[in-house]
């Protein structure tokens, strides 16, 4: 669960770490009244969750109180990267002598945290890792032992800090770990991080993804993410509700299936075969009507879809139900779009007598599936 | 043979009244894997298809030997019930839960390594050695006892590629699956080292898919170490569009990291095949294992 700056903001704040005075606008008068009350020049950021904010012209600055209404109204109508601009934060300009990064994630490989730190601050990180690497420093976390104070003072060093300097910047990037880690964040980070002309320790913006299989741990968010779309399609956060894993592409054959690697070898095969997935769609094990149903429903909201393509190759999952679910969300979707069924599994001679009662063809072989849906999907105009 | 579960596996399962432990049990049972003990806590005393149940492993582990567990516990309580089985000495644990927390899997796999054990998972069908030992919710069916390897992150996609090799008639030593999770135990690398070992296993099938660099390091260690036994490869996700996760917890492609396409070129530079569609798993291995019958 991506979280808004401002968020992660208050999060950063209630462990000490500095971040510049802000106030959250959601109209245009409430950004003058902010920059009036904070006193200008104020930076106005868009609140969206997409990355890239500032290149994609969502940062702009203001020297009145006046120019921030203006920026807010802007900024407020537009939609950046395709993300609908809902909230701006009025935020005090700091004067910046140097821009750091400093972020926390997981190591797949090592199997623990890692901590990402950088001289070169305020750009995108994955392109300075690629252009210059010798400017990231990487540390991986020790699990038994934790971030450590050491830890934090050899990054410190690391970005050319020393005496008074190094240990308050340590203490700085201690506090951001403790963060990350009370929160379960799968990415915790702050690009940039700066000293300011007067020699202090900025987090000028912060950024937040909370691990979702970790938000019963955290009752706030859980809430927020059953009742906000966030950065979800309407499809996305209807497919969540119901227990489902649902990503739009841009084809025609609506793709739906019991396990995720085999949805996607599902979707390679189509196009393999010359035809194009509209979706991924993961329906877990099991499957019964009621998830069915939400399935068919999300995929056939997307008016590309031509076909349906249901891929079970169940253990536990019963074939008959499955096979009963598929027909009777038919018929209260109404839809008599081409549905192609593989299915094998427990039960599965009473679920294909099922299908095959009700003309719909169905395969035990996913490639053999693969080729009728598209070959369906080429005859549709 | 075969690797990590075989005849002399005793196993305890953890979360055994819950309704995945309990009907798993007993699918277990039937294919022949020696469940010792089950543990629930606050649930001992009674018992699950003829298991005995206790409130811990610690109980468990004085009335029984056993050597691997198995976990169905519900995610916040996953761990710790991992944990504890480590704990208590046991150096194999399946971890079959779904949506643990990275945190809490991080914290596991650091203390697995500090008692040198090995995890499978979190979010793993789990380990069949067909004939011998079955310690996951695999489908029994699909699998037959031979000398192919099989190591995957997708539980379905083990069953797509057991069931071809099945129906070619290539039989498999083991079927291991890592786990679905950014976080998990052991790896392809590591199930690569223990295939390596394995007098039973003369080829391996490995099924990967986006997300991370763990088939791109997989590759790099098969041509480092000019890996003694033929491998062929399978990877999900040709057609998964940037930063979006699909499904599964770590599947995911960042920026350039971790596309399909970069996985499947690392393989082959390293001299591994990939197969095109799961089926063509069966054949590339066919091929491979005649051609060194012969040469």
């Amino acid at each position: 669960m991506k979280l808004y700056e401002h968020e992660a903001k208050s999060i950063f704040s209630s462990y000490g770490v500095p971040i510049p005075k802000h106030v959250l606008a959601t109209t245009k008068e409430q950004a003058r009244q902010a920059a009036a009350e904070l006193a200008v020049p104020v930076a106005v950021k868009a609140q969206v969750l997409v990355a890239g904010r500032g290149k994609a012209g969502g940062i702009l600055f203001a020297d009145t109180a006046e120019e921030a209404e203006k920026a807010a109204k802007l900024l407020l109508k537009t939609q950046l990267k395709g993300a609908p601009v809902e909230a701006v934060l009025v935020e005090e300009k700091i004067s910046i002598k140097r821009e750091m990064y400093f972020g926390v994630t997981v190591d797949r490989l090592n199997r623990c945290y890692v901590t990402i730190a950088s001289d070169v601050g305020g750009v995108d990180i994955e392109e300075v890792a690629q252009k210059q690497p010798s400017k990231i420093y990487r540390h991986p976390i020790d699990t038994r032992l934790g971030f450590r104070s050491f830890n934090a003072t050899q990054i410190a060093k690391q970005m050319g800090y020393r005496g008074e300097k190094m240990l308050e910047l340590a203490e700085v990037i201690k506090k951001i770990f403790t963060a990350a880690m009370d929160y379960d964040a799968e990415l915790a980070e702050s690009n940039p991080l700066v000293e300011t002309s007067d020699g202090k320790f900025v987090a000028v913006d912060a950024r937040l993804v909370l691990d979702d299989n970790a938000l019963f741990r955290h009752v706030e968010f859980r809430q927020k993410r059953l009742e906000e779309q966030r950065d979800l399609t309407l499809e996305e956060f209807e497919a969540a509700k119901n227990g489902l894993d649902y990503v739009k592409l841009g084809g025609d054959i609506g793709v739906a299936g019991n396990g995720a690697g085999l949805v996607m070898a599902t979707m390679d095969m189509i196009n393999l075969y010359g035809g194009k997935p509209a979706n991924f769609l993961d329906m877990g094990g099991g499957a019964p009507p009621q998830r069915i149903k939400a399935a068919l429903r999300i995929i056939l909201s997307n008016p590309k879809v031509q076909v349906l393509f249901v891929n079970i190759l169940g253990g536990i999952t019963l074939c008959d139900e499955v096979a009963r679910g598929i027909i009777q969300a038919r018929k209260q979707l109404e839809t008599s779009k081409p549905t192609v069924v593989r299915l094998v599994g427990t039960n599965e001679e009473e679920g294909k007598r099922i299908l095959a009662d009700a003309g719909m063809p169905v395969f035990d072989s996913m490639e053999q599936a693969a080729q009728k849906a598209v070959e369906f999907a080429k005859q549709e105009p | 043979m075969g690797i990590l579960v075989d005849s002399e596996t005793r196993a305890i399962v953890q979360g055994i009244t819950g309704v995945q432990g309990s009907s798993h049990a007993k699918l277990m049972l039937e294919y022949g894997t020696r469940i010792v003990a089950g543990t629930s806590p606050g649930k001992g005393g009674v018992s699950v298809h003829g298991v005995p149940v206790y409130d811990t492993v610690q109980e468990a582990l004085k009335m029984h030997k056993a050597n691997a567990a198995i976990v169905f516990v519900p995610a916040p309580a996953a761990v710790d019930a991992a944990l504890e089985t480590l704990e208590g000495g046991i150096k194999t644990v399946v971890v079959i839960t779904e949506h643990v927390p990275v945190k809490d899997a991080v914290q596991l796999m650091g203390y697995a390594k500090q008692v040198d054990a090995k995890i499978a998972g979190p979010n793993t069908p789990g380990v069949i050695t067909p004939g011998k030992c079955k310690l996951g919710i695999l489908p029994s069916h699909e699998f037959t006892a031979g000398k192919v390897g099989v190591v995957s992150r997708s539980g379905t996609l083990t069953y797509e590629i057991a069931a071809a090799l099945t129906r070619a008639g290539v039989g498999q030593s083991t079927c291991l699956g890592v786990g679905g999770d950014p976080v998990t135990g052991l790896n392809f690398i590591d199930a690569l080292e223990m295939f390596r070992n394995d007098p039973e296993t003369e080829a391996v099938a490995l099924v990967g898919e986006i997300g991370g660099n763990l088939e791109e390091l997989t590759a790099e260690y098969i041509a480092k170490e000019n890996y003694p036994k033929p491998v062929v490869a399978y990877v999900a996700g040709r057609t998964a569009p940037v930063g979006r996760r699909m499904g599964h917890a770590g599947a995911i492609v960042r920026g350039k990291t971790g596309t399909a396409k970069t996985k499947i070129e690392a393989f082959e530079n390293a001299g591994v095949k990939v197969a095109e569609k799961p089926s063509d798993v069966a054949k590339l291995l066919s091929q491979r294992l005649r051609k060194d019958q012969f040469s």
